[in-house]
């Protein structure tokens, strides 16, 4: 909303001083957004006067023809000034900045020697004063105007102004107009209002100036018209008024429409103004008709919908209610008859209508926030009276009104709530007070009983009092008081453990990254899914920002290789990355869900029925990391990453999720996207949580990334809680360390070797730890040698060598009938 | 030189004289002294305390002495010895201690040369900051929740008083997806909706997460970004308590002075509602009051269409964007930092931001 100050003055009787940050101030604590206050005199500085011209010399030998002057600015000399424009004669007013002066945009004028003479000022366009862009020639100003030489130009020009832009909040249609922001500047500053909504006008007449059928009065509770015949079509709009439109960001067009936009921006209430000539028979207010057309004023022909609301005549709609007029209906260059419409329209309908046929017109905006369904025979009235005086005609006597308008509610306010909800004392009185300001009937003393103004549909319940009454004691008066505490029970073992995992991957090399969940369609194929992948079944976004990622991820790692990627692209060349993020897993039979009301809570079932709907979003946490894990540099080589540290990545996390090592198991598996022969399921317990290894080498070629790119992805929601800790008993004997290097055939998991040690060997068995892995041709192409540390020793005495022994023993022999293992060199 | 069976030699009883001993206890301290290092002064071991050395051989001459003067002799030449044996140990402590002296040196290394041998990574500020955030509320006796981002639209429209025909939800601002009923949560609130359908009062709680718009990707906006909001329902909570709550966390974030300042603002989910600022004294620019987020008191409507009794309770929630607090706390100048993930961005921050 874009108005000016010398607008609002008219109905408010601001402080003669104040000042920009003083509106500013007022309007934000009244809860208007402000987007720019403008004071416009100061946006020329120095003397900018009034003067008249006494000679003008004709300069010729330039490229264009310049003139100097002598003009009268009220001092004892006439002011000498070079001028390029043509369009003034000797003894015309205009407007002259002298010496010293500033122009918009930083235009600095002096005294200079210019096509051989001195000039001392300029003599100003109304595009250099930033008035419009106009540059045809210097500001002549009317000879009717009563300034004398040397005066100030500025309220001559009309430079005076503040011009003032805010943002009105959805819920307060009646800020959308001088008289609503006028009435609470008068609330702020406790100053009188002239309310322009009340001035006096006729009431509606039995007999009509014209036949009309609101045959729809939910769409339509109100219309009232009226019929000025016989203007001058020619009438111009006088200049104050374009000057006010012009300043509100609207275009003038021609008196009649003028008026009306005018009015909408003065009241509040949008009008129509009919050629009454080219209407064809009786007007009928109803809902459109399925499949029914209208080309309106911007050219365009609508299909309308069966909750848009029209007007007809007998060739059917001529205006698209509320939001848009016709092009056959609406005043056009020479019409004489008139017809006003001031209605009230249903703002659900009139909202649904513009957002239907993306029509957010000045009138739609205020109909959707609410207009005053009070103001139409004024607005009428004003009109009216604006348009014979300035074009003459005949207004018709009489007037149409259909009024169906109904009274504002009561609202019965406890006079205690405002106190309680606010944490401010504020007394009966104190609440009728404040009420009865923004236009409440206020009666009543523990229960107060509230009559909201016509203009604030908004006021429906208490706690919409309660608010204003907040608002206008201030915000900011409102005390600073700590509540009772609640009663925490801390992090939840879940967000526990995501935070231990992110410090330890972090001190581990990975930097943490948030990728948007957005994948191509593609994305699938890309990663080598199986056709019966459950991760194939993803949602999708009906309105993406890029059709080229529509779907939703079922997997972190096609965002996250998206993000290696970029950080290959911009030259990284070692990179270890995670994220913990949800993915999206729909449920393949999901239906709608139930409607669920907001008069109630919706019951148990019918909250599960509806959560039934809702896509699995568990927590998944993933690494992906290319180039070296461990930088070459003075002490010597680095180390490229590689499957393994992507399984350690997996390990890492699940460790610091707290559950213990002993819990987890890692086995080869083929599962896409990664390298069937370089894959490992990680389980804890008997869970599979996930996955890790090196991608497969079609998933790096499809992703573009470097070789042997590695990968994990874990699913962090079925990770169990972090168990409480046993204390180990330590034993303070000595240990008895014993190496066996065992021959087994290759494909024997090292895992699952350590495992068959470990029960061999009993519980005199303190740690088993893989030192070597030795392939060679003595051995045979398909044998390999583990070489294994045994570290062995009892809680209770010094250990024997025999006793060591035969635990060694024992622990190779499970191997030997398992796995056929052979001590080597044995 | 034999003189073991000669049972008397003048010129060997000579060796016990005061000056010949003095004279071997000088030479002997003479040589210790020019002996460089311990190696040096080893050699030089048993030509002064050996048993070929002046001393020892005179203690020899002891016996062919007469027994008067026995006893006189044996002392000199203890004294003697001691002296020499003195000199030994003090020169030799004096070498080591050279030496351990110059094996320091020898040992010294640059300690600045680099150790990046395991370089650490990060986590993303965005991460750190919301769990500082929600550290705050956990102080306070808040407990952190989430939900779905995938949500129910009831749960994040209908059950905020934002009504079907709120312009918000619309496709220009919110994400919808090819199953019905389901919408990208476009702000945190929805899971304050799931904590009042599960809990009863009191509620105090704190929801860090993700939300979606759609706007896209520049400067200053992002689709994908992350808000904390706070709820709390009780009995007798007002707007007072509201305000205590943000003063506490302003000043718990940004230090002593922070405080907030509030603008009437319009919440379909809250009435009243506001705006607020925060004053923010470490801005780089000077202090100011710069623009955090939006709070009010929880609309009676919301409390009953979660199951909550309005006539018995009431509550506030606040909510801000925690990107937006990254900017002007840290001075992060584009949101596309933050959405790219650049490791050169992230590793910045180190393990907090």
């Amino acid at each position: 909303m874009k108005t000016s100050l010398s607008w609002l003055r008219e109905y408010v009787e601001l402080p003669a001083g104040i000042t920009a940050s003083e509106l500013d101030a007022a309007l934000t604590n009244l809860g208007m957004e402000v987007e720019g206050i403008v004071d416009q005199a100061a946006t020329v500085t120095g003397d900018l006067v009034v003067g008249r011209v006494l000679t003008i010399e004709e300069l010729t030998g330039f490229k264009k023809p310049i003139r100097f002057t002598t003009v009268d600015v009220g001092r004892d000399t006439p002011q000498e000034i070079v001028c390029g424009a043509r369009n003034f004669a000797e003894g015309d007013l205009v407007v002259v900045i002298l010496p010293g002066g500033e122009l918009p945009g930083g235009f600095k004028i002096g005294a200079r020697k210019t096509y051989g003479r001195n000039s001392h000022g300029m003599i100003c366009s109304a595009a250099e004063l930033g008035l419009s862009g106009d540059h045809s020639g210097i500001i002549v100003l009317p000879s009717s105007v009563d300034a004398a030489p040397g005066a100030d130009a500025r309220p001559v020009v009309g430079l005076d102004e503040v011009l003032i832009e805010v943002e009105i909040t959805p819920d307060r249609g009646y800020e959308m107009s001088v008289r609503g922001i006028a009435r609470e500047l008068a609330t702020y500053f406790s100053v009188p209002f002239t309310d322009p909504g009340l001035t006096a006008a006729p009431a509606g007449t039995d007999a009509v100036p014209y036949a009309v059928d609101v045959q729809d009065t939910v769409g339509c509770d109100r219309f009232a018209a009226r019929v000025v015949r016989g203007i001058d079509p020619d009438a111009p709009s006088p200049e104050w008024m374009q000057r006010r439109l012009v300043a509100a960001g609207i275009r003038t067009i021609s008196l009649p429409v003028d008026i009306t936009n005018y009015l909408m921006l003065e009241l509040g209430q949008p009008m129509h103004v009919f050629d009454l000539n080219r209407l064809k028979g009786g007007l009928v207010v109803r809902r459109a008709h399925p499949g029914e057309k209208l080309t309106t004023l911007d050219g365009v022909a609508r299909v309308l919908d069966v909750e848009d609301m029209v007007i007809c005549d007998e060739t059917g709609p001529i205006s698209l209610a509320a939001v848009m007029g016709g092009e056959t209906s609406e005043w056009q260059q020479g019409t004489v008859d008139v017809l006003l419409e001031a209605a009230h329209w249903d703002p659900v309908m009139v909202g649904r209508t513009a957002r239907r046929h993306k029509l957010f017109s000045e009138a739609a905006k205020r109909w959707e926030r609410g207009v005053d369904p009070r103001l139409s025979l004024v607005a009428l009235e004003r009109a009216v009276r604006i348009l014979t005086s300035h074009a003459g005609g005949t207004a018709d006597e009489r007037i149409l009104d259909i009024d169906h308008v109904a009274s504002p509610a009561v609202v019965r306010l406890p006079a205690t709530l405002a106190s309680k909800i606010i944490g401010l004392e504020f007394s009966a009185a104190r609440v009728a007070e404040l009420l009865t300001r923004i236009g409440c009937d206020v009666s009543g003393d523990d229960e107060l009983e509230v009559v909201p103004p016509s203009w604030r549909p908004d006021l429906v319940a208490p706690i919409d009092l309660v608010e204003e009454v907040a608002r206008l004691g201030g915000y900011n008066e409102i005390p600073s008081v700590l509540p009772p505490a609640g009663a925490s029970r801390g992090l939840t073992p879940g967000q526990r453990q995501r935070r231990s995992i992110g410090r330890a991957l972090a001190e581990n090399g990975y930097v943490e990254v948030l990728s948007y969940p957005f994948v191509a369609p593609g994305t699938a194929d890309a990663l080598g899914l199986a056709a019966d992948d459950p991760r194939r079944s993803a949602v999708r976004l009906t309105n993406p920002l890029s059709e080229e990622e529509p779907m939703l991820r079922t997997s972190l790692l096609a965002p996250l290789l998206g993000t290696l990627k970029r950080n290959l692209g911009r030259g990284r060349r070692d990179v270890a990355l995670f994220e913990a993020g949800t993915v999206f897993r729909p449920h393949l039979a999901a239906t709608a869900p139930p409607a669920l009301g907001v008069d109630r809570r919706p019951t148990d079932e019918e909250w599960a029925t509806a959560n039934a709907i809702v896509p699995e979003q568990p927590w998944h946490l993933a690494v992906v990391l290319t180039g070296d894990i461990d930088p070459a540099g003075w002490w010597g080589d680095g180390r490229a990453a590689s499957w393994a540290d992507a399984i350690e990545a997996a390990r890492i996390t699940i460790a610091a999720a707290g559950v213990p090592a002993s819990r987890v198991t890692v086995r080869a598996t083929e599962h896409a996207p990664w390298h069937p022969g370089r894959c490992a399921e990680i389980l804890v317990d008997d869970t599979v949580i996930g996955h890790a290894g090196e991608l497969h080498p079609s998933v790096i070629a499809a992703f573009e990334l470097p070789k042997r790119t590695s990968a994990a992805e874990l699913d962090l929601d079925a990770l169990p809680a972090a168990p409480v800790i046993d204390a180990p008993l330590i034993s303070t004997f000595p240990a008895a360390l014993i190496d066996v290097a065992l021959v087994l055939d290759r494909g024997i998991p090292a895992a699952d070797v350590q495992a068959a040690l470990a029960e061999g060997a009993g519980e005199l068995l303190e740690s088993v730890s893989l030192f070597d892995v030795y392939e060679s041709e003595q051995l045979g192409a398909d044998k390999r040698s583990l070489a294994y540390k045994l570290t062995f020793r009892a809680a209770d005495r010094t250990l024997t060598s025999e006793e060591t022994i035969a635990a060694r023993d024992a622990a190779v022999a499970v191997t030997a009938s398992r796995f056929g293992a052979v001590l080597r060199g044995a | 030189m034999s003189y073991r069976n000669d049972p008397y030699d003048p010129k060997q009883a000579a060796l016990l004289d005061p000056s010949s001993l003095d004279g071997a206890v000088a030479e002997a301290e003479k040589a210790f002294a020019q002996a460089t290092d311990l190696d040096a002064l080893a050699a030089l071991k048993p030509a002064h305390l050996g048993d070929r050395s002046p001393i020892s051989l005179a203690r020899r001459e002891i016996g062919s002495l007469p027994p008067a003067a026995k006893s006189d002799a044996g002392k000199r030449v203890n004294v003697a010895r001691q002296a020499v044996q003195a000199a030994y140990d003090a020169r030799a402590t004096e070498l080591e201690a050279d030496r351990a002296a110059r094996v320091l040196v020898e040992e010294r290394v640059d300690v600045t040369l680099p150790w990046t041998r395991r370089p650490r990574g990060a986590r993303h500020p965005l991460t750190t900051l919301m769990e500082h955030m929600g550290d705050i509320f956990v102080g306070m006796g808040y407990d952190i929740v989430d939900g779905p981002q995938l949500e129910l639209e009831w749960a994040n429209f209908d059950a905020l008083n934002i009504g079907p025909d709120n312009p918000v939800r619309g496709s220009s601002d919110t994400f919808f997806v090819d199953l019905p009923g389901l919408v990208m949560r476009t702000h945190t609130s929805p899971g304050q909706v799931r904590t009042m359908l599960t809990r009863q009062p009191p509620i105090y709680v704190v929801s860090p997460g993700r939300v979606y718009r759609t706007d896209e990707l520049d400067a200053t906006h992002s689709p994908v970004f992350h808000q904390i909001e706070g709820l709390v329902i009780d009995e007798g909570i007002t707007m007072a308590h509201l305000r205590g709550t943000l003063d506490h966390f302003a000043r718990s974030m940004f230090g002593p002075d922070a405080r907030t300042r509030w603008r009437p603002h319009y919440f379909p989910f809250t009435e009243p509602s506001a705006e607020f600022d925060v004053w923010f004294a470490q801005h780089r620019d000077g202090p100011r009051w710069v623009e955090w987020g939006g709070c009010g008191m929880v609309n009676p409507r919301v409390l009953t269409a979660c199951g909550i009794d309005p006539a018995k309770y009431s509550g506030f929630a606040f909510g801000m964007g925690v990107e937006r607090t990254l900017m002007f706390r840290n001075g992060v100048s584009d949101m596309r930092d933050m959405v790219e993930g650049d490791v050169r961005f992230t590793t910045n921050f180190g393990m907090e931001s």
